[in-house]
């Protein structure tokens, strides 16, 4: 088969997509497709013309990449994808509108409350900050609100260090979240169709908890698969997680990142494109189910072409 | 009949979770300071075509005559191709060291040639120092910031790394005193203090006359050694020439660090370094360890340019050609850059060091000047401890000129859009910097943030304040 792999672009995530790439690439050849490598840029669609692949792997990540752009033009082309459709990676992307169709389903998901730039140079949104302060309370969570790694993400401890965060956090995106911090284990389900996949933990390894650089690489993050948890601690972190793609209408696949509080699974996210290099936590999870990488590019390729098997 | 074992394919097998456990389970201590990042993926997207990179430090190899590398390779290959194929003496060809000494004799310096060991260019010189002398532990001092490529060296021996703090005349040598009581009552000495005395990268400042002699005399009385690593000495724009601290110490204490990169060409990697005969021994030795031998044909071409006599003009154009692309910076950031922002205004070499409000990390400014397609280094790749946040390096020699206007331009906007946003989170802040961004006047400062203060609580140095700068 004829499998264009999407890759790269302008995303800030870039590299880690091209590494996605590069191990899809590679299980796709060994499978025996024909693969099309292409780095997304603005001939995008006239190669997917020339080239006319049966099917394409969506391998980007970031801003540009799962937002849906990309999707939007492949579903226009009538070519299938591997993936959530367009409009599940918008609403996966954005964690405004994420969270607001979480909460609108019951999941719980940390307080939040989301402001755009305009807001604080325009309408005077400063003076609201102290009052949000109060409700979310410290330490509180800075987030662009659109991206997918930790870029961008800041802790603030007082008052004194949000006005820092917020302007971190605004060069990723206009629009950015001030969250409740909530303090537990760290946990990703990864999803394949319909069915959730050995949970994650990741388990920082001392130094500062605060650190989300630290998450992404190894020898400071540890990351145990299958994570261990009750029964009923599985259960309820799995039946978030399903619930927040069923929310989000992820289909194909998706990383849903949640903490798991002394009060149960807050959701933090979910991850339209989960990373799919040699560290990232879809492929792991997925070999901890038995499943090689080969079988889980293949699985995610036939839930592209047969969407309603899945 | 024997079955033949497939070719294996072009990319080697998936590595899985239990392999990825393996390999951590080998690696060595030193590489747990070994680090990637996330940055280091944004870095990723600053090579993309559209990117105007002020991030590089590259000199313009463009400016090299392509006639003169096609003749200088063909007399190579026609005379001495054999010789040129072949390995080398570790310590470099003697041919090479005279060029050598033709290099460091036109900045003052007389090295005897059996002093010096030809290295694959400069960065080799810092590893293989650091190997020499270095225990894990060990302290060893440097520039606050220092040359961002010489961290993972020190970090990769375990270096104990105590920075000095710099103003506009280099290094802090009273403060460098003040770390050396401290460490002499720890009962520390430091193996060596490692500094870039002439255009220092990054912050582009020069160790003035006093500061060099002082510090030799402190190498000399404590019997310190101090690594002089100066490979743009020769790229000198105005001012008048100050001597190499190798100079003034006669290679007792102060071992040299010298490379073509900046005055021939980076791709040649030919650099090298000079070092008292008990050094140089081991030095050698960790040399032939690492690669036996620097490339003998690179040796041979620059043997052959050097016989041709026109290097100095060569060095001669680059000058003329940095030294507008310098100006050319210095105007814009004057024209675009906030006046809340300092920087420093170099007499050479190839970096510009700017420091912003405290409040802007640069690291985040980066990803926003990504979106406008222009990117520079931030701050904290110069700094093992973190600091350097709202600092970032600029590079005026790689770029051209409409390239430095439009890149400072962007730069400029984003850094505008932080200010103002900070602004309107923190009211009751004086103005800083509005679009049309008026030049800084010592009452408009005075009024406004304490600009002056904030730096220093943050550790950086200010030198020029934006429209205060005398050119």
């Amino acid at each position: 088969m004829k499998v264009a792999v999407l890759k790269g672009g302008r995303s800030l995530e870039r590299g880690v997509s091209l590494r996605s790439a590069a191990r899809v690439e590679d299980a796709l050849e060994r499978l025996g497709h024909k693969v099309v490598p292409i780095d997304v840029g603005s001939d995008l669609v006239k190669r997917l013309r020339a080239e006319e692949p049966e099917v394409a792997f969506v391998a980007m990540h970031g801003v540009g990449g799962e937002d849906g752009t990309a999707q939007e033009l492949l579903e226009i082309l009538g070519i299938p994808f591997t993936g959530p459709d367009a409009a599940a990676c918008a609403r996966c992307i954005d964690k405004v509108m994420a969270k607001a169709a979480m909460r609108g389903a019951g999941i719980p998901t940390p307080d939040s409350f989301a402001f755009t730039q305009t807001a604080f140079r325009e309408l005077g949104a400063a003076d609201a900050l102290a009052d949000l302060e109060g409700t979310l309370g410290f330490p509180l969570v800075v987030k662009p609100s659109r991206g997918g790694s930790s870029l961008g993400i800041k802790f603030a401890g007082a008052p004194t260090e949000v006005p820092g965060a917020l302007i971190a956090a605004f060069s990723y995106d206009d629009r950015v979240i001030l969250e409740r911090f909530v303090a537990g284990r760290e946990l990703a389900v990864s999803v394949l169709g319909t069915e959730p996949l050995p949970i994650v933990e990741a388990i920082p390894d001392g130094g500062d908890r605060y650190d989300f650089e630290a998450r992404y690489e190894i020898g400071r993050t540890r990351f145990v698969c299958p994570a261990d948890l009750s029964p009923t601690e599985r259960a309820a972190v799995t039946d978030a997680a399903l619930a927040t793609c069923r929310a989000l209408g992820c289909e194909g696949f998706a990383r849903v990142d949640l903490i798991l509080a002394a009060d149960g699974p807050w959701v933090l996210e979910a991850n339209a494109i989960p990373g799919l290099t040699d560290t990232s936590l879809l492929p792991q999870a997925a070999e901890a189910a038995g499943m090689s990488f080969e079988e889980l590019v293949t699985r995610i390729l036939d839930m592209a072409l047969a969407p309603s098997a899945a | 009949m024997t079955e033949v074992p497939e070719p294996p394919h072009k990319r080697r097998a998936h590595t899985s979770t239990r392999d990825l456990e393996r390999y951590a389970d080998l690696f060595a201590e030193r590489t747990t300071v070994m680090r990637s990042s996330a940055m280091r993926d944004l870095m990723a997207v600053t090579a993309r075509p559209e990117v105007i990179s002020l991030a590089g430090g590259l000199p313009d190899t463009s400016t090299f005559p392509a006639e003169s590398l096609a003749a200088q390779m063909s007399r190579v290959a026609a005379e001495s191709a054999a010789a040129a194929l072949q390995y080398g003496p570790t310590e470099g060809f003697d041919e090479t060291k005279d060029c050598i000494v033709e290099v460091m004799a036109a900045e003052g310096m007389l090295p005897d040639p059996d002093d010096i060991v030809v290295t694959t260019g400069g960065q080799q010189a810092i590893d293989l120092v650091t190997k020499t002398l270095v225990d894990p532990g060990d302290v060893v001092i440097c520039e606050a910031p220092t040359y961002p490529g010489a961290v993972p060296v020190f970090c990769s021996y375990q270096a104990d790394v105590r920075q000095v703090e710099m103003d506009g005349d280099g290094m802090r040598i009273d403060l460098l005193e003040e770390l050396l009581d401290d460490l002499r009552a720890e009962g520390r000495r430091p193996k060596f203090i490692y500094t870039a005395p002439s255009f220092q990268n990054p912050a582009g400042v020069t160790l003035s006359l006093d500061r060099r002699v002082r510090l030799v005399e402190l190498a000399q009385e404590h019997e310190l050694l101090v690594v002089e690593d100066n490979p743009y000495g020769l790229l000198r724009y105005g001012g008048e020439p100050l001597p190499p601290l190798y100079q003034l110490d006669g290679g007792d204490f102060v071992i040299y660090l010298g490379t073509f990169s900046k005055i021939l060409s980076p791709g040649i990697r030919l650099g090298w370094v000079v070092a008292p005969p008990p050094v140089l021994e081991k030095v050698v030795l960790g040399k032939g360890a690492a690669d036996l031998c620097t490339s003998t044909l690179t040796q041979f071409f620059v043997r052959q340019y050097f016989a041709e006599g026109g290097w100095k003009n060569y060095v001669e154009d680059l000058v003329g050609i940095y030294r507008g692309r310098r100006d050319t910076m210095i105007e814009a950031l004057t024209e675009h850059f906030p006046a809340a922002a300092t920087w420093t205004e170099p007499e050479g070499g190839l970096f510009i060091w700017a420091t912003l409000p405290e409040y802007i990390d640069t690291e985040d400014l980066l990803a926003k000047a990504l979106r406008s397609d222009v990117a520079f280094v931030p701050g904290k790749a110069a700094y093992v401890d973190g600091r350097g946040g709202a600092s970032m390096r600029l590079n005026f020699s790689g770029v051209s000129d409409e390239e430095i206007r439009e890149g400072i331009a962007r730069i400029g906007r984003v850094i505008r859009e932080q200010v103002e946003l900070y602004e309107a989170l923190t009211p009751g802040t004086p103005s800083e910097a509005s679009p049309e961004s008026a030049p800084a006047t010592p009452g408009r400062a005075a009024e406004g943030m304490p600009v002056d203060e904030e730096a220093e609580a943050s550790n950086v140095f200010p030198l020029r304040k934006a429209g205060g700068a005398s050119g």
